[in-house]
């Protein structure tokens, strides 16, 4: 039971935040409208994972400090379950711009942004499976972890303000919560973006669990030939 | 002024071969291979990152510019890197020049600068590409072996922007001459080839450093570069428009202070990341 309460937790929240996304009060504005409520689902999974990417940079930190090869699986598979999220982001940000400002896939620097972070990530991937030996793999992609981590915030959320952008926050148009973020959002929209690191946490942590038993059967399997 | 540097380098180089060399080199692979045989993924605490522990001692200046001689001595030794380099841009932009086969004042400004940074950042991947991949594995050994990694970090992304800001200058003056010069500003634009050239070799030698441990490093490199690079680009382009349409400088330090925060991250992080990298 000490170790399930957060999955249950999670599952709680995201249906909490399914339901009143769907039908709880929001407020009405223009061109908007109801699609509001993507608010719920795109932001969230954003800041999630943005959430995510910091914890995977923190292990990979923690993996050259330390050379616990665990760190380096930590680190992989929140990254990936990170992937997963912005990739969501990317397709319920789209449905939202459709709808909104009549494109699925705007001139937007944030969107542009976002594609690129998510190719240096898959990047990341690319070069994990390059390796052979799993002590050069972790240290070598731990170090470009750190570096892409590095270059992702910058792409995100400080070249977009720069200049002129659609999204709120950027090129003179005002953030999210200076007026329209009232407190029937921020009931729903807290909780989301919890919920939602739970759960990538969930998708990584079973993940984790793979590759360790893996690990453990090889290394079996190595001792067996041996013997 | 030149005789400590090449009496340093001298050391540097009458040992590149020593007797005593090969057989470190040996006894130093046999220990990992034994160290990887004999416990497998429980050995974690003995091959961890020990950059420091290996070598206290402070890098210094003398160190950085030992490091640096010795890259322009071994460049100038093989011309045909550089000069491969050389023709490199010079036979792109007569590629680009004949295939858009425009007379020049059709090509709109926008154009001929984007075509420009896009030559430019290819020709900066192939350059940098090889800046570790070029040297043998025992030279690298021993080099890791005589001076810290900050200092081999630090000389290399120093080579790497004098080289880079050597090729694009060479490249602009040929582009310039090729496909007209619509640059007003010439000041600023020398400054945004400056910083770019300076930005582009900061971040693609930790990369090729990385690319290097890997066996299809051409592929990787490109595949981690290019979406690493793609900010510092989008600011160069934007810096060098400005520098093309002539506007006044105050327009331009938003860019300018943005280009070297940029540089300046990647180098520190190169600096603190580079001990881990280099002993894989």
């Amino acid at each position: 039971m000490r170790k399930i309460w957060w999955k249950i937790l999670c599952v709680v929240i995201i249906f909490y935040v399914i339901i009143m996304g769907f039908i709880g009060p929001v407020p009405r504005l223009a061109i908007i409208n109801e699609s509001i409520r993507n608010t719920y689902f795109h932001v969230a999974l954003w800041l999630a994972m943005t959430t995510l990417l910091l914890l995977s940079m923190v292990f990979s930190i923690r993996y050259l400090v330390k050379g616990n090869i665990k760190d380096d699986d930590i680190a992989s598979e929140v990254a990936k379950a990170a992937i997963f999220f912005g990739i969501l982001g990317c397709l319920t940000g789209s449905v939202w711009a459709n709808y909104t400002w009549g494109d699925p896939w705007p001139n937007d620097p944030k969107l542009n942004g976002a594609a690129v972070g998510i190719l240096i990530y898959l990047a990341y991937l690319l070069l994990r499976s390059s390796f052979e030996d799993e002590q050069r793999r972790a240290r070598i992609s731990s170090v470009y972890n750190i570096f892409a981590f590095a270059v992702f915030i910058p792409i995100i959320y400080i070249l977009p303000r720069l200049t002129d952008s659609l999204h709120p926050g950027s090129g003179g148009n005002s953030t999210f919560g200076s007026y329209d973020f009232d407190n029937n959002i921020r009931r729903v929209f807290y909780p989301a973006v919890i919920g939602y690191i739970l759960l990538g946490l969930w998708i990584a942590e079973l993940r984790i669990r793979i590759k360790q038993i893996n690990r453990v059967r090889e290394e079996a399997l190595i001792e067996s030939g041996k013997l | 002024m030149c005789l400590p540097f090449a009496k340093s380098f001298k050391n540097l180089t009458v040992l590149l071969f020593p007797s005593g060399f090969v057989s470190y080199f040996c006894s130093a692979k046999r220990s990992t291979e034994a160290g990887k045989s004999d416990a497998g993924y429980i050995t974690t605490a003995n091959r961890k990152p020990k950059a420091e522990s290996r070598r206290p001692a402070p890098i210094t200046l003398n160190e950085i510019k030992t490091l640096i001689w010795k890259e322009v001595t071994l460049e100038w030794r093989q011309k045909y890197a550089l000069s491969g380099m050389l023709l490199y841009v010079v036979s792109t932009v007569f590629v680009c020049y004949l295939s858009f086969n425009l007379r020049r004042n059709q090509l709109t400004p926008i154009v001929w600068n984007t075509l420009f940074w896009i030559i430019l950042l290819f020709t900066a991947v192939n350059a940098i590409a090889k800046s570790f991949s070029q040297e043998r594995h025992g030279r690298l050994l021993y080099y890791y072996n005589l001076c810290s990694p900050q200092a081999i970090i630090i000389s290399k992304i120093i080579y790497n922007s004098l080289v880079m800001a050597v090729l694009s200058a060479l490249g602009f003056v040929f582009y310039a001459f090729v496909m007209g010069n619509p640059v007003q500003d010439n000041g600023l634009f020398t400054i945004c080839i400056l910083l770019a050239s300076t930005g582009f070799a900061s971040v693609l030698t930790l990369i090729a450093g990385i690319a290097s441990k890997a066996d299809n490093s051409a592929t990787l490199m490109a595949v981690l570069s290019f979406p690493i690079i793609l900010p510092m680009l989008l600011m160069t382009i934007r810096l060098a428009k400005n520098a093309l349409d002539g506007l006044d400088w105050s327009v331009s330090t938003d860019e300018i202070t943005t280009l070297l925060s940029i540089d300046l991250i990647v180098i520190t992080l190169s600096y603190l990341l580079f001990p881990y990298l280099w002993r894989s």
